[in-house]
């Protein structure tokens, strides 16, 4: 990754109509070279609209894209320079494995010798190495994808686009896939784009993701920064679990909780005193253990149900504010164990200011 | 997708794609299929449109013709004529034909395979096949026209004998179609509330298969009220609107009342043709919603009583094309019973010789290469070209729109454009050109449609991927659409080749003495009082037809065999 240089794709004002329906609307984004990026967001949000545009299979009705500082706005796809990957993979069905693989090949009029070379390694780098004779119903869902993989990078593309491509597979193969897929990049180098509504599979593979919502990108960040610092509830929502809970501002850095008075890590900026906020926190980031009477941000709470999810315990938390908001909080087992958690028990919490997300009320609810 | 501009926000520049070399040779193959629809369908019908409301020196005056026509009640008998004959053929074949799928689809009854096959043999003959049978069993020295109790076959009885025969199979195929894709899940609820079988046919399998039953209704109906071949062999005096084109055009050289009765005869064809299309949208929704298909279950009583009727038709089928055979190789019926190949002597008929056989033939093979081209190419532009939006939907529609015309109204059309002296295209007239262009426009729509089922089943992206390898799309098209749509694509030309063989409506205008068909020189050969020959020459109609079909399916065997290591069923 690098961050100095030009970007290698400049997307600038791009919006995409169909017929009066806006699928995208002023999208703006760059990417750097190498990089993995991953558009992340709910099913209809524009995902597929903007990988398209990206690939001119369905252009923008207005802004521009640049790729290798050549402006591609207009250029059909044959112009372009992508190898792209489709949630049915698109394979042809009557072409063997081999022809698939080299179908880009044999256009360029390579010497045939040249071509089975290629097709051979390119298998062998997607781990199906011998299997070129056959044809692509009689593979496997997963193998199907590596061809589909290996097609698209025959003639080294500058530009890897991914829809979806793990989505049609069976769990297991999913999380084993995009290992390989990640390894794969990381060995060519190339540009990646993949696009997906799974936030698991943007936060395990992305270099960076960019976190879409009808038709409008909400976030850009590396994996860490969207999971701990979403800048939008629907962010927060979207990505991992989090407990959204009503507060009011109370001075510039300290809001209240029911009767708790919660402290902030830094002063919030544009929200007045007494206004109304909403607090986000991961369940994670609840704190139970070493908890005395001067600690900051501690909060009472009774536990209503606990659930048994395995390597940890999920708690619901009932705070004594009117409305008896819920709070979800996780604790190993240990934990659990060793504090003697049990439903209807009463338990102190502390809520830590360097985890806390607030969003004012009028950003709008998730 | 869509050229629609912006709704005008100041100061953005709407991106104007640029064409790719694909993109300019789709839209120019769209726009050839837009120039042969409308030279070969809307010119023709304008022009026989305005013929309609010319005078015979081409003066134009208005509805007087129309006028004319209905103050004759010789000529506006016919259309009550026309629609009592479809109406009662009409319910005759439906009936028959969904008792037949359904013991096709819904009885365990052995010999299914069999009797699908007999029932759909009338598609191969010509349609004045049944009536010179039915002449044979019922006319002056039939052998059985004492079933008529008295009745003459000449006229409306022959005309639906003849007319139930020609439209059983199309009407079975839409039938078997929709009792096919019924939902098994509403019938195993309806047996769990021990619903009587009478009961889950009227509450779960006639509302499960409205559409199809609609959709047969209106096809079968509009198939008898354009056919020609049967009520002009044993129409006798019984006039209808199809017979009535021919006669005012071929008799008296009336070509403005033959243009009149055309559109008389156009309008129930294209209102039919309306509710088809409405009727088959809604079934096109109702099969993706579709689940678990039906599965018959045996039942002795019921399997053994659709066995029964199934071979009662089968054998009368059988039977019909069996009379026609039988009395092309008698001699002289009834006097010499000999068997002798005297009536297949066609060179000393009136009416057309041998050479009128192999005409067929080589029309039919034209119409089957070059029709199958441009139709599945056409339809593949139509589906898979980028933006073009507006062309593309028009193009659509025009190719669907030749099943609204009938055969005669086509030919006669074809008459007046292209025998028309300022039309340069007047050189193909009375050439076996204009016999290919017309038959590949009459029935274009079906073998349309086919093909759109076929390349709907192709992985939309197939062109994308190619254009991101950087590969030209008719490259793909050549190595991959092709080959997958293949059976589609034999299904296409086996149709028109059959139809090329035994149509007679549209053609009947247009031949030549060196273009004579087989199927025109039986009708003329049976006009000149020849039945048996004429039977003869259906029979040779039968026996291509036949063999072509036969050839088809071993091809088709041969061909699922070699690709069955890569077609997924
Ligand atoms: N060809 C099209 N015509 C009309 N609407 C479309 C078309 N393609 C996509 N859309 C609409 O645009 C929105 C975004 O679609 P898409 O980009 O496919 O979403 P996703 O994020 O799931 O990939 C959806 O509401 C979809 O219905
Ligand atoms: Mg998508």
């Amino acid at each position: 990754m690098s961050d100095t240089n030009e970007p290698y794709l400049q997307i600038r004002g791009v919006t995409k109509m169909f017929g009066d329906f806006t699928a995208l609307k002023d999208v703006s984004l760059e990417i750097f070279e190498g990089e993995f990026v991953c558009f992340l967001g709910p099913s209809g949000c524009g995902k597929t609209t903007l990988l398209r545009a990206i690939a001119g299979l369905d252009i923008q009705t207005s802004g521009s894209v640049e790729q290798g500082g050549k402006d591609i706005s207009n250029l059909p796809p044959s112009e372009r320079d992508f190898g792209i990957v489709f949630q049915s993979y698109a394979l042809f069905p009557n072409l063997s494995i081999s022809r698939n693989v080299g179908y880009g090949l044999e256009n360029r009029k390579a010497p045939k010798a040249e071509i089975n070379a290629r097709v051979s390694e390119l298998l062998e780098l997607v781990g199906m190495p011998e299997q070129g004779e056959k044809y692509p119903a009689q593979l496997s869902g997963g193998q199907q994808q590596r061809v589909a993989l290996a097609r698209a990078l025959a003639t080294k593309p500058g530009l890897l686009l991914l829809d979806e491509p793990l989505s049609a597979l069976d769990a297991k193969v999913r999380v084993h896939l995009r290992h390989e897929i990640k390894q794969l990049q990381h060995k060519l180098g190339v540009t990646t784009i993949m696009v997906t509504h799974d936030q698991e599979e943007a936060l395990t593979m992305a270099d960076r993701i960019v976190v879409m919502n009808e038709g409008s990108i909400d976030q850009v960040g590396t994996p860490l920064e969207i999971y701990r610092r979403p800048t939008s509830p629907f962010v927060a929502d979207f990505v991992g679990t989090m407990n959204f809970l009503k507060a009011t501002v109370t001075t510039s850095d300290s809001i209240r909780i029911g009767d708790a008075d919660i402290g902030l890590e830094s002063a919030l900026d544009d929200m007045a005193t007494g206004s109304s906020v909403t607090v986000c926190i991961r369940p994670e980031d609840v704190i139970v253990r070493d908890i005395e009477s001067e600690t900051d941000n501690i909060i009472d709470t009774v536990v209503v149900d606990l659930e048994f999810l395995g390597s940890f315990y999920r708690a619901m938390l009932k705070l004594n504010d009117q409305k008896g908001s819920i709070l979800l909080a996780d604790f190993s087992i240990n934990l659990v164990r060793d504090i003697g958690i049990e439903e209807g028990k009463s338990i102190q919490v502390c809520l830590p200011a360097r985890r806390l997300r607030i969003f004012s009320d009028s950003e709008g609810e998730p | 997708m869509s050229d629609v501009a912006l709704p005008v926000t100041a100061g953005i520049a709407v991106i104007k794609p640029k064409l790719s070399r694909d993109d300019r040779i789709m839209r120019g193959f769209i726009v050839m299929v837009g120039v042969w629809m409308v030279i070969a369908v809307l010119l023709p019908l304008y022009f026989m449109l305005s013929k309609s409301a010319e005078d015979h020196d081409g003066n134009f005056i208005g509805l007087a013709n129309f006028q004319e026509y209905f103050s004759t009640p010789a000529l506006f008998y016919s259309i009550e004529n026309s629609f009592f004959i479809a109406i009662v053929s009409t319910i005759i074949t439906i009936t028959l034909a969904f008792q037949f799928a359904y013991a096709l689809t819904r009885s365990t009854m052995p010999g299914k395979g069999l009797f699908k096959t007999i029932a759909l043999i009338p598609i191969l003959a010509p349609s004045l096949l049944p009536a010179i049978s039915f002449v044979y069993f019922f006319g002056q020295q039939g052998i059985i026209k004492e079933l008529l109790l008295g009745n003459e076959i000449y006229g409306p009885i022959g005309i639906i004998m003849g007319e139930v025969f020609y439209t059983f199979p199309h009407a079975l195929m839409i039938l078997i179609t929709a009792l096919s894709t019924a939902d098994g899940r509403l019938y195993e609820a309806a047996l769990s509330l021990r619903a009587s079988r009478v009961k889950i046919f009227f509450t779960v399998t006639l509302p499960g298969i409205k559409y199809g039953l609609i959709s047969a209704v209106f096809v079968v109906f509009t198939l008898v009220i354009t056919d020609f071949g049967i009520p002009k062999v044993i129409g006798g005096q019984f006039n209808v609107l199809a017979t009535d084109i021919y006669k005012q055009v071929i008799g008296q050289q009336n070509f403005e009342m033959g243009a009149v009765v055309s559109v008389v005869l156009l309008i129930p064809a294209v209102l039919a043709f309306i509710v088809d299309r409405i009727v088959q949208r809604k079934q096109v929704a109702l099969l993706t919603a579709r689940a678990v298909p039906y599965e018959a279950k045996p039942a002795r009583g019921f399997d053994t009583v659709m066995f029964v009727y199934s071979a009662i038709i089968g054998f009368l089928i059988l039977a019909i094309l069996g009379m026609a055979i039988y009395a092309s190789f008698v001699t002289f019926w009834p006097y010499n019973m000999a068997f002798s190949l005297n009536n297949y002597d066609f060179d000393v008929m009136d009416g057309g010789g041998w050479d009128s056989f192999s005409n067929s033939i080589t029309m039919a093979l034209y119409t089957a290469v070059i029709g199958t081209t441009i139709i599945f190419t056409g339809a593949y532009m139509v589906e898979k070209a980028k933006g073009f939006g507006a062309v593309r939907g028009s193009i659509q529609f025009l190719c669907i729109l030749p099943m609204a015309v009938p055969g005669m109204v086509l030919g006669l059309a074809y008459i007046f454009f292209f025998n028309h002296p300022d039309n340069p295209l007047n050189f193909i007239y009375g050439t076996m050109a204009i016999l290919v262009i017309c038959t590949i426009t009459h029935f274009y729509t079906v073998s349309h449609m086919t093909a759109m089922t076929a390349l709907k089943q192709m992985d939309p992206e197939f062109e994308a991927v190619s254009a991101s390898l950087k590969v030209p799309f008719f490259k793909t098209f050549i190595q991959v659409t092709v080959p997958v749509c293949l059976p589609a694509i034999l299904d296409i030309s086996i149709y028109l080749f059959v139809n090329a063989m035994t149509t007679v409506s549209a053609v009947i205008f247009l031949y030549s003495t060196e273009t004579n068909l087989a199927s025109v020189a039986a009708l003329n050969m049976d006009d000149a009082g020849d039945v048996a020959p004429a039977a003869a020459m259906c029979v040779m109609i039968v026996f291509v037809s036949a063999t072509v079909r036969i050839f088809h399916a071993i091809f088709t065997r041969g061909m699922a065999r070699r690709s069955q290591l890569w077609r997924q069923r």
